[in-house]
Order: C-alpha cells, then structure tokens, then sequence
C-alpha cells in the first residue's frame, strides 16, 4: 500500500514537473514563464522528500523558490513589457537542430541508462533516519568537503561584487 | 519493490534536461533563456540526488548545495546584464547581441 502511494506521489510530481517546465519554455510573457518555473521547482522538490533529502528539500524552497525566484520576477517587473519577445526566431533549420539535438541527448541518457547498467541500479542502498538531514549534511560538507565549501562562498562574493558592477550605474557612461 | 528506482529519477531528470536545451536554444528572449538554464541546473540536481538516495552517500546532496549556489550566482550575473541591457535601451534579443561575434 505505502509502495502504491510512493509511486502515486512521485508520478503526479513527474507529471507536474515536465509539464511546468513546457509551460516555462512555451509562454511568450516571461513573467508567466517564472510563476511556471516556480511550480517547476516546487515540485522537484517533492521528489527530493521522496529521495530522503530533507536538508536539500528546504533549501531548495528557501533559496529557488523564495529568493531567486522573487528576484527574477522583480527584474522581469523592472523590465516590464519590453521583455515580450516572439517565440522563435531565426531560420527554421536552428529549430530543427534544436529539436534533434535535445531529443538526442535524451536517447542517449536513457539508453545508457537501459542498457549498459542493465538491472544493475535497482537495489538501492539503505540508508538511516538521519540521512539528508542538516546534521549529516552539515557534517559531510564542513569537513569531507570544506575546500568545495569556501570556493562556493569565493564564487558568491564574486557574483555579488559583478552583480552591484553590472547594476551600477557607471554602465550608463558608454555611448 | 519498494517505489520508483533510481532510473526513473534519472530518466526524468534526462527529459527536464532536454526541455532546458529546447528553451535554450529556441527562445530569443534573455530572461526565458536563463529560466531555461535553472531548469537545466536542477535536472543536474535531480540525477546528482537520486545517486546520492542510491549509493547511501550524502555527498550527491552536498554537491547539488554548491550547485545552487552556482546557479544562485548564475541568475545574479545573467539577471545584471538584463537590467544594463535594459537601462542601455538594447533590445532584449538574444539573436540581436552580436557586437561580440568574431
């Protein structure tokens, strides 16, 4: 029963997911496309629970679908109606390619998936009630990964100070 | 059997990502092109996660933490250029930003 429930919760997540993620690619009004983004991540998020990563879940809420989020629809607010833009453009062989080129990356995920495991990614190992919470993550990344820890804070002050650069309004001087 | 394995995680993450190079490499509009690249990021994300829930290691999950804050990073950078963009009267058109072009 609880096994029928899993796979209810994660196929109506999957469905939510791809279907959001067309709406995202799909709208003309980016502001629509963000509100659909959001449910996008939302609902990746509810695969997270069901892959046990709780920490992740919560930052993921907090950080995509809180902050950037709201930053993207503020920018897109800002921008305001001049950031219509048609769907395609160009000549029609780019969409084409376009589209061969992501359904070739597809099949070659699923087939390596499909055959060259074979089977073999079916037991999944098992894990604790702690797994994914803050304490064995917080754990893991400040100590088996404290250099990958103070790069990702270098990267964000890097983007912050380019950031405050790119919005400054020096920027107006060119011609 | 005990819910869906990690190759349906994976599968799904290989569909989300294809959508993301579809949005990529069809929409001229710079914002729907960044959208596009967040759902490229978090497809990484989903296949980085389930790995992580397969293998019983947390350090899939720690990773996909720095991959948020890369994309955290991303979206500022992208969304900067947007607003100069803006504030400089130039068209938001991705096909029409070609002063760089070799």
């Amino acid at each position: 029963m609880g096994d029928v429930l899993v796979w209810a919760v994660w196929v109506i997540a999957a469905i939510g997911c791809l279907g959001s993620g067309i709406a995202v690619i799909s709208f003309s009004n980016p502001f629509f496309a963000a509100l659909a983004l959001i449910g996008n991540l939302a609902s990746l998020a509810v695969l997270y629970l069901l892959l046990s990563a709780e920490f992740v879940t919560a930052a993921q809420v907090l950080v995509y679908a809180g902050a950037v989020m709201v930053m993207f629809l503020f920018v897109i607010a800002y921008v305001g109606s001049r950031a219509d833009a048609s769907f395609g453009g160009g000549p029609s062989w780019q969409a084409i390619a376009a589209v061969v080129a992501a359904g070739a990356i597809v099949v070659n995920i699923v087939i390596a998936i499909g055959v060259t495991t074979g089977g073999r990614l079916e037991d999944e190992a098992d894990v604790g009630p702690s797994f994914g919470g803050p304490a064995e993550v917080g754990e893991v990344f400040l100590t088996n990964h404290l250099l990958a820890f103070e790069i990702t804070s270098i990267v964000l002050l890097v983007a912050a100070v380019g950031g405050v650069i790119l919005g400054s309004e020096r920027t107006r001087k060119r011609p | 059997m005990k819910g869906p394995d990690v190759s349906w995680y994976l599968t799904l993450s290989a569909f989300l990502f294809a959508i993301g190079v579809l949005g990529v490499l069809l929409r001229r509009n710079p914002l729907i092109v960044l959208l596009s690249l967040e759902i490229m990021l978090n497809s990484a994300n989903l296949a980085l996660i389930g790995f992580a829930r397969h293998l019983g290691d947390t350090s899939g999950q720690v990773f996909a933490l720095a991959v948020m804050a890369v994309a955290a990073s991303e979206v500022v950078v992208g969304l900067g250029l947007i607003v100069a963009l803006n504030r400089n009267r130039i068209a938001l058109d991705v096909d029409r930003l070609n002063t760089l072009r070799g």
